[in-house]
């Protein structure tokens, strides 16, 4: 026998039967723990990476989509006074009297002006009203509620439009659902009740529709143009596809501007494409091709393929060649072998490259501004527009907001559809 | 001797600190008007006070000023932003309010000019423009512009609702001095974009102010919409465009100082040189934009005159762009433009 098996048990624990394996379980248990917590520690600076980059302006963004401070911090005797108030009738003088009171407490000039801001995107010429007003105040502190009255509507008549006084009820609450609903062409009436906007001012779920069109008509192509392309990589030796993949990815390097630039000369009406169609004859006229949803799509599939190829090219690559070869050997013709055994087996390539360009699509901006028209603008177009012309960040992030929503549903859609996870190849 | 390096790093740190204190960032839109301002303004300001100015292009884009000053880290001191964003800015409490003793005599400027949070850099108009290669018959009022039988072609348009709604109610008829009034109305807004439906199927959009001159070279247009001093470029370069001022809508860009910007003695002064009206007429023989400083036009002879947007002839039936209406109907009105294009 080993001398240091019969020395262990007596100077290690006292010999009671159970108490050494608790103790070493205890021990494993801290060890691992130890480990655990080392690993977390050190993956820690990822986690907060990702939750500073990526989850907390998202939270925030989400937080903007449903806030609504202006009116509630600055006119809240307002909203007291118009709290019984049946949103029909002419207000009651107190609810003139508390307007002025509380404009007059205004102290910044900012909060004036995103209180102006905040009441226009609700009714129009609110902007005027309100500042117009806020300039006027104070009045003098003697004056009745009535006379508060009749010097408001001397500064501005408008102040008897009822349109106003709805908008600052419906506005005296710190969170809004107006904005999310305005996104989906939706709006409360001074009554609380969700209806339809009308239908000139209805724009946004057409442009979401759109906005999901182009990505889908952009990726369709995309897998038309990059599956042969990628299949064609694939068969060639590694020096021949080294060299092709170059030429695949220094567009890829590429400004997206300079590429843009590049499509407008090759496409406008005595561009390239056009005068060669016509001196060869097909064509008498220009035809076109540019600012106009065509050119919008041309441009993105060319942006966009080395994103489709890339996937696709790594998936053809791990599928060995001897299963065409075995089908074909036992008797299949070889279109037939090469869709019913090839092609299933790229799948998870086609997938990986399909949902890349399209989740890439749905955030065109600049592609589609430079070569689209009025009526070819995604969605990201009228976020832009909304949070640097308009200043209008609420909307702004409930378009976010609803972009982000939809893309999600799509790719939970996706998922049941196909059964995998994502997969890069 | 040991002494040396510290006075070297002393000397050193006071002059990047005298340094740092005399730069100033300018920001202005690029492109043509932003290189007539460096040869009229940046550069004599640097020559003339050794301070040093950082050219920023952007696009206008209010939202970067509102972070910055939301933040509380004001790197830009002095924008040149377009007139419904002063007004805006103001009111929200963007803009410093600048100190006209520093300035000028408010009397010199042009009425319009002056305002409390920005003083105007210069007067510029959009207009009709054509490819005088192109069309024998020049057009002479929007109705023509609405005519595609009568001057065959596309016609470009700038992406949006601001103008386009100006130019369809003056197609439809309406007097210049009526436009505002009648647009203010339900009434008016339907009318033109009633009258922009006509037209939608000829219309080709622009984005940039650099596109549509290239559009009427390209031959891509017959007419376009077109911000005039792009035209005055183009025919610097030697191109045959021409402008029809018949019913331009005439409007103002403004500097500003984004509040709570770091260096303000210096931007002011630099607000100061750029609206002094020698500084002015330099910049209008480089661009065919209007000086804000009446005093600059008698330094103009009449070749660079005729073509300004302030000249007697081509102001004449022209439309002062209505700031006020615009920064009250205006979110509504793009909401209904994008809708509209989408019908």
């Amino acid at each position: 026998m080993n001398p240091s098996t019969t020395v262990l048990p007596a100077t290690a624990a006292p010999p009671v039967a159970g108490v050494l394996p608790a103790d070493l379980a205890g021990q494993l248990k801290r060890a691992e723990r130890r480990k655990r917590l080392l690993s977390i520690s050190l993956t820690l600076p990822l986690l907060v990476f990702l939750v500073v980059i990526f989850l907390v302006p998202i939270a925030a963004l989400l937080m903007r989509a449903v806030e609504n401070p202006e009116v509630a911090n600055t006119l809240g005797r307002t909203g007291a006074a118009l709290a019984h108030w049946d949103r029909k009738s002419p207000p009651p003088d107190a609810a003139y009297a508390a307007v002025a009171q509380d404009m007059a407490a205004i102290q910044e000039q900012s909060d004036a002006g995103a209180l102006a801001r905040r009441l226009n995107s609700e009714v129009s010429g609110a902007r005027s009203l309100v500042m117009n007003t806020y300039r006027a105040l104070p009045f003098d502190s003697k004056l009745s509620d009535q006379q508060v009255h009749q010097h408001m509507l001397s500064i501005d008549p408008r102040w008897d439009d009822i349109s106003y006084w709805q908008a600052i009820a419906k506005n005296s609450e710190r969170w809004t659902p107006d904005y999310l609903l305005a996104a989906v062409d939706l709006q409360r009436n001074a009554q609380g009740d969700i209806v339809r906007v009308p239908a000139e001012a209805a724009a946004f779920g057409k442009i979401l529709l759109r906005t999901f069109e182009i990505s889908a008509v952009v990726t369709l192509f995309a897998l038309l143009l990059g599956y042969p392309l990628a299949y064609w990589l694939s068969t060639l030796s590694a020096r021949q596809a080294n060299m092709c993949m170059i030429l695949v990815l220094v567009p890829f390097w590429t400004s997206i501007l300079v590429r843009v630039a590049a499509w407008i000369v090759l496409l406008q009406s005595n561009g390239l494409v056009n005068r060669a169609l016509m001196g060869v004859g097909a064509i008498d006229e220009p035809l076109a091709l540019l600012f106009n949803r065509l050119g919008v799509v041309i441009a993105m599939v060319h942006i966009l393929l080395p994103f489709m190829i890339l996937p696709l090219y790594s998936v053809m690559k791990s599928v060995p060649p001897t299963y065409l070869r075995a089908a074909v050997s036992l008797g299949s013709s070889p279109l037939a072998a090469f869709f019913k055994v090839y092609v299933p087996q790229t799948y998870p390539g086609v997938g990986a490259g399909g949902l890349l360009v399209f989740i890439l699509s749905i955030g065109y901006y600049v592609t589609p501004a430079l070569l689209g028209g009025a009526d070819d603008q995604m969605l990201s177009y009228y976020i832009a527009q909304y949070t640097n012309v308009n200043v209008n960040w609420g909307m702004a992030c409930a378009l976010g907001a609803v972009l982000l929503f939809t893309t999600l549903a799509l790719y939970g859609v996706y998922r049941k559809v196909v059964k995998s996870e994502l997969s890069l190849g | 001797m040991k002494l040396k390096p510290i006075v070297v790093a002393a000397t050193l740190l006071a002059s990047l600190a005298a340094h740092a204190q005399n730069q100033i960032t300018v920001v202005n839109f690029g492109g043509a008007n932003g290189n007539a301002q460096k040869k009229a303004y940046v550069e004599p300001f640097e020559k003339a006070t050794g301070n040093k100015i950082v050219s920023v292009e952007y696009n206008g884009e209010q939202a970067k000023i509102k972070a910055m000053v939301e933040a509380k880290n004001v790197t830009w001191d002095v924008v040149e932003v377009e007139s419904p964003d002063v007004t805006r800015g103001c009111d929200e409490g963007l803009f410093e309010k600048l100190d006209y003793s520093k300035i000028g005599n408010k009397a010199d400027f042009s009425p319009v000019a002056v305002h409390e949070c920005g003083i105007g850099v210069f007067i510029w108009s959009t207009v009709m423009a054509y490819n005088a290669d192109k069309i024998k018959t020049a057009p002479v009022t929007w109705a023509d512009f609405w005519d595609t039988k009568k001057i065959p072609g596309k016609r470009g348009m700038r992406k949006g609702a601001r103008y386009n709604l100006e130019f369809a109610l003056m197609a439809d008829g309406v007097a210049v001095q009526d436009v505002y009034k009648v647009l203010a109305t339900k009434d008016g807004a339907d009318r033109a974009f009633k009258k922009m439906t006509e037209l939608k199927p000829s219309i080709q959009w622009w984005e940039a102010g650099a596109q549509p001159p290239q559009f009427l070279v390209a031959g891509d247009v017959a007419l376009t919409t077109v911000f005039n001093g792009r035209i005055d470029a183009a025919q610097r370069e030697g191109k045959n465009l021409a402008i029809t001022w018949t019913g331009g809508i005439y409007d103002l860009d403004y500097w500003v100082m984004p509040k709570g910007g770091k260096n303000r003695d210096v931007a002011l002064k630099y607000i100061a040189m750029a609206s002094s009206a020698n500084e002015q007429a330099e910049y209008a023989k480089l661009i065919s934009y209007g000086p804000t400083n009446t005093k600059a036009l008698a330094k103009l002879d009449k070749t660079v005159l005729d073509k300004l947007p302030t000249s007697a002839a081509n102001s004449k039936t022209a439309l002062q762009f209505n700031v006020g209406f615009w920064a009250d109907q205006g979110e509504a009105l793009e909401k209904r433009f994008a809708a509209w294009a989408a019908q």
